[in-house]
């Protein structure tokens, strides 16, 4: 099957205009003959959810959570971005669009990321009608800050809860439309499989975490927005039970999986500090503006840093990096933090974190400008820690934070599989290589509230749908392959915990499949998860049944789908030999160890086919296209 | 350090429950307290015993999914932080803590520690929301508004809806709770148009989950994760008159 984008006809610019002008109507009375099924309720799927209840279709929306309250969306901190220009500093649409496919190494489609930028606008405008409280002046009007990879500040925020505000706000309008039976609400309940009749997406099969019952659930299409798939390295920032089954079991049903290995590791979290720990704790990048970033010149240095004087330090980005010093994009603070540790000059227990110090901005402004400005994050970082950073400095690490690729989607978010289509970090989006701060909270409302909505229509007004409900034979056959599975997993009764795997899972992912990739460990990741997988199919341990409440279940199954999924991401990112983004292959890097994009070789989006369970994938090709933004090489000297 | 864990088994939803004792051994102060649970957990099942069932997913004290009672205290010891965010450092080598689930008729218990809070959500589903469609709205600076009352609106918009405050409460009311969500749309434009009717019926909701009334102890203010002040409770009440008449 070759890959069709679909990008409409017209200047960049007039896209969107046209394509919404150009795609069939649903009109409204035959809108309430069409039943859509989302899954994810997070900032994408809520929205999605609620607005197609609004123009309305019927809507079924599931969650694993207790509640559309909660998702992995409610801890983003820092803001989202809009080109609103309330500032007056310059900032417009096409800056924006520009910023994006810059920021992206040039890796994303151009025509998705203008699109993005161009609705932007009206998710604040819609935010705000909704209650959400941002930050303002005290002329009334609205607030923004700046963040990395732009020179405008074009940053909307709620204190460091930013994204749990526009959370909140989507599950007002959700709550609403579950009042008026337009939305019916399936919580605790984890999607496994996806259904397909006629080639099309028709429905979904469900496990009820409560009781555990396998149910099957039809609609005219499916809509997946099911967040990221970081936990695949264990530790990370993502919330503990986010996963990729959802889009993974959608990958095996035909959709293809586009740039797999596109990972952001977050140069800014606490570092590791025992090997029982669960996850890891993002300290905004907002510290970066005010934090100086250092570390010994002496290896294996482990005096107090009080007692390092200033010609013993090495503040090693204001080094390399005159003009953008400590405030570099992400995925260059990342790797160069990991070089000093890998030559040596990493502090802490585990000498496996570089220094964030205030110490300088202190002295300039006071304790009081700094507690003002970064009090809660000082607060939780001695929380978590024990040490306090107004008098030493802060130990930081990267961590695993945020995955670029995910499921193939053309211009109307549709993957390779009709009917089936996937919104927010689920999809392998808008961000390229690298997603700059504050634009995954605009991208998965963009595709919520402002696509899908009017792309969903196009699709259902074409028709050919059979007339079907669940008890169609092939949902009775989903249904019987998903039980069988677990029966399978349930009774292998072996001696090793879930987490005991995932975590050399985890392991294996951050050493050759991490920051830093080279030919070699990858060859070597490629060896080492099939075994892992095999030994979680023959040695696993799960306690407790099949038809309860059974956390240690869901987790298997998950990681039974993390198993399969990091062979995939290893061997992707042995495909793309060139470094871009967040994807560093130690092979291709300038003489002074700045990556090397190949954009004769690698200037496309890589698209995998799944081919069954012991056959290799296959590689598709969707070639990038750069009418507007000239491709030059990233330089923050 | 060494500690033993007391904690409420109950396997569904309708069997009796009881207090089961496990010690805890090699536990790091470093380690936060889900930290040890896992450790613990992990210890039960390679025994080939039921680990302790919890809720939690973020790990960062802003989901609001987590929420147990430790020694007595809706999210333990310390002020200000969920479950979640307590690390083995606030407790002693030695000591036993006794976890339990939040207690309350509107949360029933699913398993071990794990609640059912989907009352809160039909509480919300009765007014919690401004009506606007998507799309067809002002621009966001339209409307100017106070930065005073955005930060107040702010302070109750931050309720993590944990429940903390119906668990603590020897009422079960969960009047912090809604008096959070009431005030933070009474005091921006956007709420005004809806204001009486959402305060009734989320009102009305309440008592139909069985939450209790307010009698003003304040337990919900000292154990809420989010400090959230019970002058929601008396705006609550005001805003409550005033759509009565
Ligand atoms: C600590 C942190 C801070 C961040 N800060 C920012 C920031 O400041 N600005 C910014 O722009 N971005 C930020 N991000 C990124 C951003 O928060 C996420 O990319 C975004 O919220 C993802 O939203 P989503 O709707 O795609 O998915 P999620 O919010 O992850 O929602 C996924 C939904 O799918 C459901 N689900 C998943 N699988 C299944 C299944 N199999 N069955 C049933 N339901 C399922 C879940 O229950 C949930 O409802 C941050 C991320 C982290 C980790
Ligand atoms: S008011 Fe406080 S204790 Fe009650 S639900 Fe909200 S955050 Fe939890
Ligand atoms: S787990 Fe999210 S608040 Fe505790």
């Amino acid at each position: 099957m070759t890959l069709n984008s679909k990008i409409p006809e017209g200047s960049v610019s007039q896209k969107w205009t046209n394509h919404k002008f150009g795609i069939k109507l649903v009109n409204p009375a035959n809108k309430r003959k069409y039943d859509v099924i989302v899954v994810g309720t997070g900032l994408a799927g809520g929205a999605a959810a609620a607005t197609m209840a609004e123009l309305g279709y019927n809507v079924k929306a599931f969650s694993y959570h207790e509640s559309p309250r909660r998702a992995h969306s409610i801890a983003a901190q820092g803001g989202i971005n809009a080109a609103k220009n309330y500032p007056n500093d310059g900032d417009s649409i096409y800056r924006l669009f520009y910023d994006t496919v810059k920021g992206g190494d040039y890796r994303a489609r151009e025509s998705n990321v203008y699109r993005l930028a161009e609705v932007s606008n009206h998710i604040i405008d819609q935010c705000v009608a909704q209650g959400v409280p941002f930050a303002r002046e005290y002329g009334g009007l609205l607030d923004n800050r700046s963040f990395g990879g732009a020179q405008v500040s074009r940053t909307f925020y709620a204190r460091g809860q930013t994204g749990q505000q526009l959370l909140l706000g989507v599950y007002s309008s959700l709550v609403r439309q579950m009042n008026t039976g337009k939305v019916e609400f399936f919580p605790r309940h984890d999607m496994l499989d996806v259904v397909k009749v006629d080639g099309k997406a028709r429905g979904i099969i469900t496990r009820n975490l409560v009781t555990g019952e396998i149910t099957s659930h039809s609609a005219h299409a499916v809509i997946l927005a099911t967040g990221g798939y970081g936990n695949v390295f264990y530790l990370s920032t993502n919330a503990m039970a986010s996963n990729v089954t959802a889009s993974w079991r959608a990958h095996k049903q035909g959709a293809y999986f586009a740039n797999p290995c596109f990972t952001q590791i977050h140069p800014t979290c606490i570092p590791v500090s025992s090997d029982q720990q669960s996850k890891l704790t993002l300290m905004s990048e907002s510290l970066r503006n005010d934090g100086r970033v250092w570390v010994p010149k002496k290896q294996g240095d482990d005096r107090n840093p009080k007692d390092i004087s200033e010609d013993e330090r090495d503040y090693y980005l204001e080094r390399l990096y005159p003009s953008f010093g400590n405030l570099v994009p992400r995925d260059v603070a990342s790797r160069r933090a990991k070089e000093m540790c890998d030559k040596g000059h990493g502090v802490g227990p585990t000498k496996l974190a570089v220094y964030l110090d205030f110490e300088d901005v202190m002295q300039r402004n006071g304790k009081d400008w700094v507690s003002e400005k970064y009090g809660n994050l000082f607060d939780m970082y001695k929380q978590i820690t024990g040490e306090n950073p107004y008098e030493t400095p802060m130990k930081i690490y990267p961590a695993v934070h945020y995955t670029m690729g995910g499921l193939w989607v053309d211009y109307n978010l549709m993957s390779t599989v009709p009917g089936l289509h996937i919104l927010g970090e689920a999809n392998f989006s808008d961000h390229g290589a690298n997603r700059l701060g504050a634009s995954a909270l605009m991208q998965g409302l963009a595709d919520g509230y402002f696509i899908i909505p009017y792309t969903i229509g196009d699709y259902l007004a074409r028709g050919g749908l059979q007339d079907i409900n669940s008890s169609h034979e092939a949902f009775k056959t989903a249904e019987k392959n998903i039980q069988t599975n677990l029966e399978k997993m349930m009774a292998i009764k072996g001696t090793k915990t879930v987490d005991d795997i995932h975590k050399e899972l985890g392991k294996i992912m951050w050493e050759y499949v991490g920051m830093a990739r080279n030919k070699e460990g990858l060859n070597k990741a490629l060896d080492l998860i099939p075994q892992l997988r095999e030994e979680f199919w023959s040695n696993v341990s799960i306690p407790g049944g099949l038809n309860e409440f059974n956390p240690e279940l869901e987790k298997a199954s998950r990681l039974a789908d993390f198993l399969e999924l990091g062979e995939l991401m290893a061997r992707d990112a042995l495909n793309r030999e060139e470094s871009c983004g967040g994807h560093f292959r130690e092979e291709y890097q300038t003489s002074e160890n700045e990556a090397k994009r190949n954009d004769n070789d690698f200037a496309y989006v890589a698209a995998w086919e799944f081919k069954g369970a012991n056959n290799k994938p296959e590689l598709h090709k969707e070639d990038l296209i750069f009418d507007e933004v000239g491709l030059t090489t990233r330089s923050y000297k | 350090m060494k500690i033993t864990v007391q904690a409420w088994r109950q396997s569904s939803p309708t069997s009796a429950g009881e207090f089961v004792s496990y010690p805890v051994d090699n536990v790091s102060e470093d380690m936060s307290f889900f930290e040890m649970m896992d450790k613990l957990n992990n210890n039960l099942i390679r025994q080939g015993k039921d680990p302790i069932s919890f809720d939690h997913d973020c790990r960062e004290g802003i989901c609001g999914t987590c929420g147990i009672m430790i020694n007595g205290r809706a999210h333990g010891p310390l002020k200000g932080v969920t479950s979640c965010q307590l690390h083995m450092r606030s407790f002693k080598d030695g000591e036993t803590l006794v976890v339990e689930p939040w207690r309350a008729n509107s949360f029933p218990v699913i398993r071990d520690l794990v609640v059912d809070r989907s009352s809160f959500d039909r509480v919300m589903e009765s007014g919690g929301y401004v009506s606007v469609n998507t799309g067809g709205v002002p621009d966001a600076n339209a409307t100017p508004i106070l930065k005073n009352d955005v930060d107040l609106a702010f302070d109750a918009a931050a309720c993590i809806g944990c429940g903390a405050c119906v668990a603590t409460c020897k009422n079960s009311s969960a009047m912090l709770f809604v008096g959070a969500k009431v005030t933070q749309y009474a005091l921006l434009p956007q709420g005004q148009v809806e204001r009486k009717n959402r305060v009734s019926n989320m009102v009305a909701q309440m008592d139909i989950e069985g939450f209790g009334n307010c009698t003003n102890t304040s337990a919900c203010e000292v154990e809420c994760p989010k400090e959230i002040s019970v002058e929601n409770i008396a705006r609550l009440n005001r805003e409550f008159l005033k759509a009565s008449f």
